[in-house]
């Protein structure tokens, strides 16, 4: 029997932690494929220059600005924790944070995305 | 308010293996989820289990899960939680149920004696009052989490307590943190030690659904970074 | 594994959080401006290949997320995978191990 509903979970610092163990997550599976790629230069540029090429299109296109995304919502995301951890927690400076960080990795991913379309 | 009208409410029976039943109860004015529970042992079916003791909101026996929110069943009114006339009430979560709507609570003060948290003396009758400066930083962290009376609805609300079987939970490290803070005693290097790990205030991951829902508003996350804080400086210093 | 250790690895996470915090600042404005007009290996070897600056921030951010990625993961198995214990830790190692390995050989490849 599961008595755990959703409902107690309606606020945003749960959500913050959730988004910062997934995108934890994912970063982590993803670090591995980036170093591999990275290695292709190894035996010369034309085979970097041939990765490239490789993701040329739209769908990876779409998945590295996802990945920025995970990237900076993580970084902002710890840095909240950082802050709560070593600087203190006050119940006023809670909301603030919390659009600090999704505000900034908002941008962040935004940045990122103008720049590469 | 519709007085006149009735509240559905479905209430667990039962442990674990169990299920929920349906109620009629009648609204009233100014009617309280314990009101309800109440009328239902009494009128309906007097082989409903539940605890209750002050009933205003001192004691913090009444604890249960209404509409999927840990509460004082004494202090949430029907009319602020009943959406479309419905209620679900079932005991608190991360915790054993002895039947329907009573959880056991060994568990919760066990953990709270693992986290030290109870004050070690140092002094006897013969030696002078502790001096304490109520202004002092020290005090002031205290008295911002010394209210606890040990509802139990932090440790039902915290998801790692869900996660981690052995997390000493909120509510212990709390008041872990308020005897932290206390210059009178005496047993500080093995409280740190208790409190420290991944059953202690390290597994915390500053969810914070229990600073969200504590009825005396107490913010068991600040406690928590605040041992941190304190577990780090010790292991650093070689103290811990 | 003893309260201290686990401390001391939560204070490993977090010391390599504030590091990599700096070090993923940097790779996200580099990034950004990088792929500004499409990225070639040209541009990308041009500015790392036999840079000592380069290298040695992408070694000690490789370095920094080979501790700190670990750490997390244990966390994570513990919690989600209720699996915990000595064959667990090995695991996160091993993990460890693999995103240095994996990483230094990335760095190697672009700044050698």
């Amino acid at each position: 029997m599961n008595l755990h509903t959703w409902r107690h979970r309606d606020h945003p610092a749960y959500w913050a932690s959730i988004v910062h163990r997934v995108t934890g997550i994912l970063l982590a599976l993803f670090l591995p494929l980036h170093f591999l790629a990275l290695g292709t230069a190894l035996s010369g540029d034309a085979s970097l220059d041939g990765f490239l090429a490789w993701t040329d299109r739209p769908w990876v296109k779409a998945s590295e600005v996802a990945l920025v995304a995970l990237l900076a919502a993580h970084l902002t995301g710890g840095l909240r924790l950082l802050f709560i951890e070593f600087v203190g927690w006050r119940r006023e400076s809670q909301g603030m944070l919390l659009a600090a960080a999704g505000g900034a990795a908002a941008c962040c991913a935004l940045a990122f995305a103008l720049n590469l379309f | 308010m519709q007085v006149g009208s009735n509240l559905d409410v479905d209430v667990w029976r039962g442990g674990a293996e169990g299920g929920y039943q349906r109620y009629q109860v009648p609204r009233q004015d100014s009617q309280t989820v314990l009101d309800v529970v109440t009328w239902i042992q009494r009128r309906l079916d007097p082989t409903l289990a539940y605890r209750f003791a002050c009933r205003v909101g001192m004691c913090g026996s009444c604890a249960m899960t209404v509409n999927g929110k840990a509460r004082w069943s004494c202090r949430t009114h029907v009319a602020k939680v009943a959406q479309d006339s419905r209620l679900t009430i079932a005991p608190l979560a991360n915790l054993p149920i002895v039947r329907d709507l009573v959880t056991d609570m060994r568990e919760f003060f066990d953990k709270w004696a693992r986290a030290k948290g109870q004050f070690s003396s140092t002094a006897t009758r013969r030696d002078d009052f502790a001096r304490v400066a109520p202004a002092s930083s020290a005090r002031k962290e205290i008295d911002a989490a010394i209210e606890c009376i040990g509802c139990g609805i932090c440790y039902a609300s915290c998801d790692v307590v869900a996660w981690n079987p052995a997390y000493l939970g909120p509510a212990a490290l709390n008041r872990a943190w308020t005897l932290v803070n206390d210059s009178r005693d005496g047993d500080q290097s093995a409280r740190l030690a208790a409190v420290a790990g991944d059953a202690g205030c390290h597994a915390c991951h500053t969810q914070s659904t229990c600073t969200e829902r504590c009825p005396k508003l107490l913010s068991p996350t600040s406690s928590i970074a605040g041992l941190k804080r304190a577990t780090t400086r010790a292991a650093l210093k070689g103290a811990l | 594994m003893s309260a201290r250790s686990e401390t001391m690895l939560w204070i490993a996470q977090r010391a390599t959080a504030a590091l990599l915090a700096l070090c993923v600042l940097v790779h996200l404005i580099t990034m950004t401006v990088a792929v500004q007009g499409g990225l070639t290996a040209a541009e990308l070897l041009g500015r790392t290949r036999g840079n000592l600056a380069w290298a040695a921030f992408y070694g000690l951010f490789v370095l920094a997320v080979a501790i700190h990625a670990p750490i997390g993961l244990r966390t994570v198995a513990g919690e989600w995978l209720q699996w915990r214990g000595r064959a667990a830790d090995v695991c996160c190692v091993a993990i460890g191990v693999l995103l240095l390995a994996l990483g230094a050989r990335a760095v190697a490849a672009v700044t050698l």
